[in-house]
């Protein structure tokens, strides 16, 4: 973990209130899928904190890495100004990643995301299937408009987008896909919603799942105690903290 | 000689610069930055006699230059600090003020009795001021005579000098100073948060699970100018002031309105390099004022 000052490279809205920004820095080169940064959007005191974003794709030849966030608050409003040849203040990359050891060439993931937790997932896609491995995406969505990257994971796998008003592609949530899809597959890693996660933990008892977990957040790095979570464990660690501990956990770590 | 060494009742401070107590931990999660012995000390997180699992989330809300919080003194427990936290500090040089909260008198003195033998605590902050759990704290801080028989409970049996941190949420700050004072206490932080509350647009209800948080930030730096500056003339203990600082300047504000050293707190989750930063810039900010040594402007505000 590091704080740089990194380069904007590019900056695009994507959909609606969606953007994607591309930096240029040294920390790339640590990123693993999964990880977050702590973004500082200004050098003023207001807004005062950072924003912890995830890491949708990384280039470890360029040195650039890339993330998806939706402007909605003030921080990220502030981030969306932001255009090539700006700099930003990063700390990062922070936390434990999705385990890519989990599976070998010739395995299959299933990776299942909702909104902007599916950012995450396509860094990881594309390390899986450098890997050998085969990835099935199921991305689900509020609405049409909202939606992003279709393209991007078509070229990585097959792949199911599903919005809950129907507006995109089937209507309904990720696991009305999964039901009708009934997917073979090894492990399963997923991103999104916690209504979403705990669905999925319920609709995979028996398989080995990584899901990925998002809290608000002071620090960042594990000092504040702000991010804590429940485990399921009730003796030996009954609390896990997002940010350094996570954000991913194994399946039945965190209590939902 | 060194222009930023400070002296205080158990305390040489190689630079009057420190992290907050909860807005460090206690120092492993920093220590991965940067070395922990550029700190003049470290007031690590509180602690209790038996772990604390504190409050529900959210418990942090971002507002105009600052943030609530509502961790409510989550903690691992007074046995569990001594023999991992502050055995994990030993190895580094620099000295501990250890944060001690509880319920009731009975808690605090044996926290203080027994975090006190520790090597590396050097001093006591007892911790009469968090507003963000029902019971234990705030209460000892608003009421000066309860705060007295604490402050001369918990000094007579800690082995290390012992600062009482006050709270801004009272009608008279320097009516608790004084009576922390008269109860034996060697200093005075301040000041802990002030109460507030942040509702959620869409709701309208409270955005922290708590309900309310204690604000800090630069937003509330200067309240505690100005409680440092009317508890310095009123007591003749010395004062670790904090409270929004975010830079050099900060510092030469608070130690100005009376503080002899200087906590810095949430502004560690925005730079989370901003202690050694500040210590950096400090000797040019003197040059600037013509001050050679930091002690100098302890108080110039006043004469």
């Amino acid at each position: 973990m590091k704080q740089e000052r990194m380069k904007v490279v590019r900056q695009a809205q994507i959909a609606h209130h969606i953007y994607e920004i591309t930096l240029r820095g040294q920390i790339v080169q640590d990123m693993v899928p999964g990880q977050f940064v702590h973004v500082r959007v200004t050098d003023a005191l207001e807004p005062l904190l950072r924003r912890p974003i995830s890491i949708a794709d990384v280039n470890k030849e360029t040195s650039e890495f890339t993330m998806i966030y939706r402007a909605e608050g003030r921080g990220t409003k502030v981030l969306a100004t932001k255009r090539e040849g700006e700099e930003v203040d990063i700390l990062g990359p922070i936390g434990n990643g999705f385990p890519l050891d989990k599976v070998q060439a010739g395995d299959t993931a299933l990776l299942v995301g909702g909104g902007i937790g599916v950012p995450p997932l396509h860094e990881l896609a594309k390390q899986l299937n450098a890997k050998g491995v085969k990835t099935i995406h199921v991305m689900g969505f509020q609405t049409a408009d909202v939606c992003f990257y279709e393209n991007e994971f078509l070229a990585l796998g097959e792949t199911h987008y599903v919005t809950v008003d129907g507006t995109h592609r089937q209507s309904g949530f990720v696991t009305d896909v999964l039901n009708k899809l009934q997917p073979e597959f090894n492990v399963f890693y997923s991103c999104g919603p916690l209504p979403m996660l705990r669905a999925l933990e319920q609709y995979y008892p028996d398989k080995e799942g990584y899901l990925s977990f998002e809290e608000r957040m002071g620090c960042g790095i594990g000092a504040c105690f702000a991010c804590v979570c429940d485990t399921t464990d009730q003796d030996d660690r009954d609390y896990v903290k997002v940010c350094s501990d996570g954000p991913v956990f194994p399946k039945g770590t965190v209590a939902l | 000689m060194n222009r930023l060494l400070i002296e205080l009742p158990g305390l040489t401070l190689k630079n009057p610069i420190m992290p907050a107590s909860g807005c460090f931990g206690f120092g492993q999660e920093y220590a991965q930055l940067y070395d922990l012995a550029k700190l003049g000390a470290i007031m690590i997180k509180a602690t209790t006699e038996e772990p604390r699992r504190g409050n529900p989330t959210p418990r942090v809300a971002e507002t105009s230059a600052g943030m609530l919080n509502a961790i409510g003194l989550q903690n691992p427990g007074l046995e569990h600090v001594m023999n991992h936290e502050l055995k994990w500090l030993e190895q580094h040089d620099v000295p501990i003020i250890a944060n001690v909260a509880g319920s009731e008198t009975a808690d605090y003195v044996a926290v203080a009795k027994r975090i006190s033998t520790a090597p590396n605590v050097q001093a006591l902050e007892l911790n009469i001021s968090c507003p963000n759990v029902k019971c234990g704290g705030i209460q000892f801080g608003t009421d000066p005579k309860t705060a007295q028989e604490l402050t001369a409970a918990v000094k007579a049996v800690s082995q290390v000098p012992v600062y009482v941190k006050l709270s801004p949420n009272v009608t008279s700050i320097v009516d608790l100073a004084q009576a922390v004072e008269a109860g034996g206490a060697d200093g005075i932080t301040m000041i802990n948060t002030l109460v507030g509350m942040r509702l959620n647009e869409r709701t309208g209800k409270p955005v922290i699970a708590n309900g309310t948080g204690g604000l800090s930030g630069p937003a509330v730096k200067p309240v505690a100018i100005r409680m440092v500056y009317e508890v310095y003339k009123a007591v003749n203990i010395p004062i670790i002031g904090m409270g929004g600082v975010t830079e050099a300047q900060d510092v030469i504000d608070f130690m100005s309105a009376g503080a002899s050293a200087v906590a810095v707190g949430t502004a560690n989750f925005v730079d989370h390099f901003v202690c050694p930063t500040i210590i950096e810039a400090l000797p040019e900010k003197l040059d600037a004022l013509g001050i050679h040594h930091i002690s100098d402007i302890i108080g110039r505000s006043h004469r």
